[in-house]
């Protein structure tokens, strides 16, 4: 039990040390050109948390983060390296956006189930067929084919809105797709109008139990302690019998179907129809926030809280103190480096000792051919 | 057939490889000493950034070009530092500096040149043509108006290659990266050779970013790599962390994507044509390449004692 606190504590520990020196190094460039640090934090807290309708924006914007995270911790647990997720939330949410505006006649709850079940199916294939075949029975690099699936995902999603008469496109000169049936829209969260506005659905109840189920996946079953045993020694899982191929092949589906729920979700709380825009970048930092999770799933609800609030707050920063929002991602970047880099503490304080004992045993000599 | 014959198409393709072929041969001479290195994006952009800005405050586009391989230089060693020295998950530690370097240089343009971008008047380097080159018929039309940065690439594969195949220093890296317990056994100096590997892999980045800013722009604009970095990874996996593996991925890619080019406006719709060079890539890695095995020692700090 005292390991697992140990452990707790240095998941928790590690971030909040890296995210101080992070901040201390961040003010320090503010302040070089010419602003006040206070000033400049304090514009990008009260924006992250400072309201009722802030804190419910920063919590809208974490859900997809979560729910991709929690897919590219997944992959991370069996040694692949899902860099595509991108792709594969965009193939989920147009397969639920053409659920959504189809099938207007089921019951809402029906058709709300129906929707995100279509983009979790579509975000496994496109992440589990090729890749996890290619892979599996190729050899072909993950890190390669889940990147190229995801441009060929993010293209084929802009064809089918873009062109004149494409698939899923709403007659008309926007290149959108038609809305989703008032049916699927998910409920605000909470019934308050701040929560409302901020356009915070039911969607981060789902995510959370999206994460509770992706921790039980990973601890509590077979399938979970295959899949860490392959990412944890691939060769030795062989020759323990398990069937290495067809658990490469889920762990890059059940990736792609967190990914795809994410896109269905964001349509369906959000967005409510394709718009000729995919520039969401939520794939991208999703794996850092499973990175600074270290791929824990209950640490993925706290990391991709973190990098909405940065993101959230950080808009509200620039209007307010005139501080580029891009500083965010300049701590983000230094955050997630001394994240690594958690020796770099008793590195240092070993450094120092043996400094002080080299100063010691000098001045003991010293001593000496005095005496 | 007629677009094959196009100097367009050719011409595009060299065009297009640079900024993929050097950042994957620089990912390719970190992976090569056991360092895992997915911070091409990142070292891209700050190479481009400081390219174009020393490029407009000294009024030379070679003097911007030493900037960003300074800039380069220093960001790898940072990064080799923490990989090395204190033995830091590489990938996190990638992610990163691509997430600083996109940040830094998004924030550095606006504080220093505001939201307008880089001035108009920042000289670019220059291209030039090889009459002896130019004049062959099929080897004419890919140095058609290219940067001088196209030449210095393809010699950079010819010297990597030679460089780690060829040398003494080149093996020893390449000891370092399969079985460093056994180079160390030998006198070799581990940590040395990955800093070395790391930093020259961080130079050739920065040059792939600079071309983008400054041989073929004359600005920066954010995020300009536009994943380019990330396609270069995939390259030099993809090339089986060897230089003229890297150049050839990097090549097939560039013309996939020139070929789309070249064919836009047909039947094809565009958004469909866009995908080939990322189908071709996948085909490719699934039927002909198949599995490509990393350095034995890739991403594995060594921490022994010393």
């Amino acid at each position: 039990m005292n390991n697992v606190w140990r452990s707790a504590l240095r998941g928790i520990g590690t971030p909040i040390v890296a995210s101080a020196i992070a901040i201390v190094i961040g003010g320090i460039i503010v302040s070089l050109i010419g602003y006040n640090p206070l000033t400049v934090y304090g514009s990008l807290i009260t924006g992250a948390f400072g309201t009722l309708f802030n804190l419910s924006s920063t919590l809208t914007g974490a859900v997809p983060l979560l729910v991709i995270g929690l897919g590219i911790a997944i992959a991370f647990r069996a040694g692949l390296f899902n860099i595509g997720a991108e792709g594969q939330y965009w193939v989920g949410a147009m397969a639920s956006v053409w659920v959504g505006y189809h099938f207007n006649q089921l019951p809402s709850v029906l058709h709300i189930i129906l929707a995100l079940i279509a983009g979790m199916i579509a975000g496994g294939l496109w992440g589990g067929v090729i890749p996890g075949l290619t892979k599996a029975y190729v050899g072909a690099h993950e890190v390669i084919t889940t990147m190229m699936m995801s441009y060929i995902g993010i293209f084929l999603v802009e064809y089918m809105i873009e062109e004149p008469n494409a698939p899923m496109r709403l007659k008309g000169y926007i290149p959108e797709s038609p809305a989703i049936a008032n049916n699927t829209h998910l409920l605000p969260a909470l019934p308050i109008t701040a929560v409302k506005q901020a356009q915070l659905s039911v969607s981060i109840y789902i995510a959370i139990a999206a994460a509770i189920v992706a921790w039980l996946l990973l601890k509590k079953t077979t399938f979970g302690f295959q899949i860490r045993s392959i990412g944890f020694n691939q060769r030795a899982s062989r020759y323990a019998g398990m069937r290495v191929p067809l658990y490469t092949i889920l762990a890059l589906g059940i990736s792609g179907v967190f990914a795809g729920l994410a896109g269905g979700l964001q349509m369906l709380g959000v967005e409510y129809q394709l718009n000729d825009s995919f520039t969401s970048q939520y794939g991208y930092t999703a794996i850092v926030v499973a990175l600074l999770a270290r791929n824990n799933p209950f640490g993925v609800i706290l990391a991709a809280i973190f990098f909405s609030a940065l993101n959230t707050g950080g808009q509200n920063m620039q209007q307010v103190s005139g501080v580029p929002s891009s500083l965010t991602d300049v701590l983000t970047g230094l955050i997630i480096f001394f994240v690594a880099a958690e020796r770099l503490i008793p590195v240092f304080i070993g450094w120092v000792r043996r400094r002080r004992s080299q100063g010691r045993a000098h001045d003991a000599q010293e001593g000496g051919t005095l005496a | 057939m007629s677009f094959l014959a196009s100097p367009q198409l050719w011409a595009g393709t060299l065009s297009l490889a640079v900024p993929l072929a050097l950042p994957a041969l620089g990912g390719t001479f970190s992976e090569r000493t056991g360092v895992v290195n997915i911070a091409m994006e990142g070292i891209m952009l700050i190479g481009a950034f400081f390219a174009a800005a020393c490029s407009h405050w000294t009024g030379s586009a070679w003097l911007g070009l030493l900037a960003a391989m300074v800039a380069g230089a220093l960001i790898a060693w940072v990064f080799a530092w923490a990989a090395i020295r204190l033995a830091a998950d590489q990938v996190v530690l990638g992610m990163a500096i691509n997430i600083f370097g996109a940040g830094i240089t998004a924030f550095l343009l606006n504080t220093i040149f505001g939201y307008n971008g880089t001035p108009t008047s920042t000289p670019s380097l220059p291209n030039i043509t090889i009459p002896a080159i130019a004049n062959v018929p099929v080897l004419g039309w890919f140095f058609h108006q290219q940067s001088v940065l196209v030449y210095v690439m393809l010699a950079l594969v010819i010297a990597a290659h030679y460089f780690l195949f060829h040398t003494r220093l080149g093996l020893r890296m390449r000891a370092v990266g399969e079985n460093p317990l056994a180079a160390d056994t030998l006198g070799l100096n581990v940590w040395r050779l990955r800093y070395t590997g790391v930093i020259i892999g961080g130079v050739l980045s920065a040059i792939g970013g600079a071309y983008l800013s400054i041989g073929i722009l004359n600005s920066f604009d954010v995020n300009m790599t536009n994943g380019r970095g990330y396609i270069a990874l995939a390259a030099m996996i993809f090339g089986k962390w060897t230089p003229y593996g890297a150049f050839g991925a990097a090549m097939l890619f560039a013309f996939a994507t020139s070929l789309a080019d070249v064919l836009q406006g047909n039947v094809i719709p565009t958004d469909l044509l866009s995908m080939l060079p990322y189908a071709l890539t996948v085909l490719a890695l699934a039927g002909l390449v198949g599995r490509s095995t990393a350095p034995a020692a890739d991403g594995i700090p060594y921490t022994l004692e010393r």
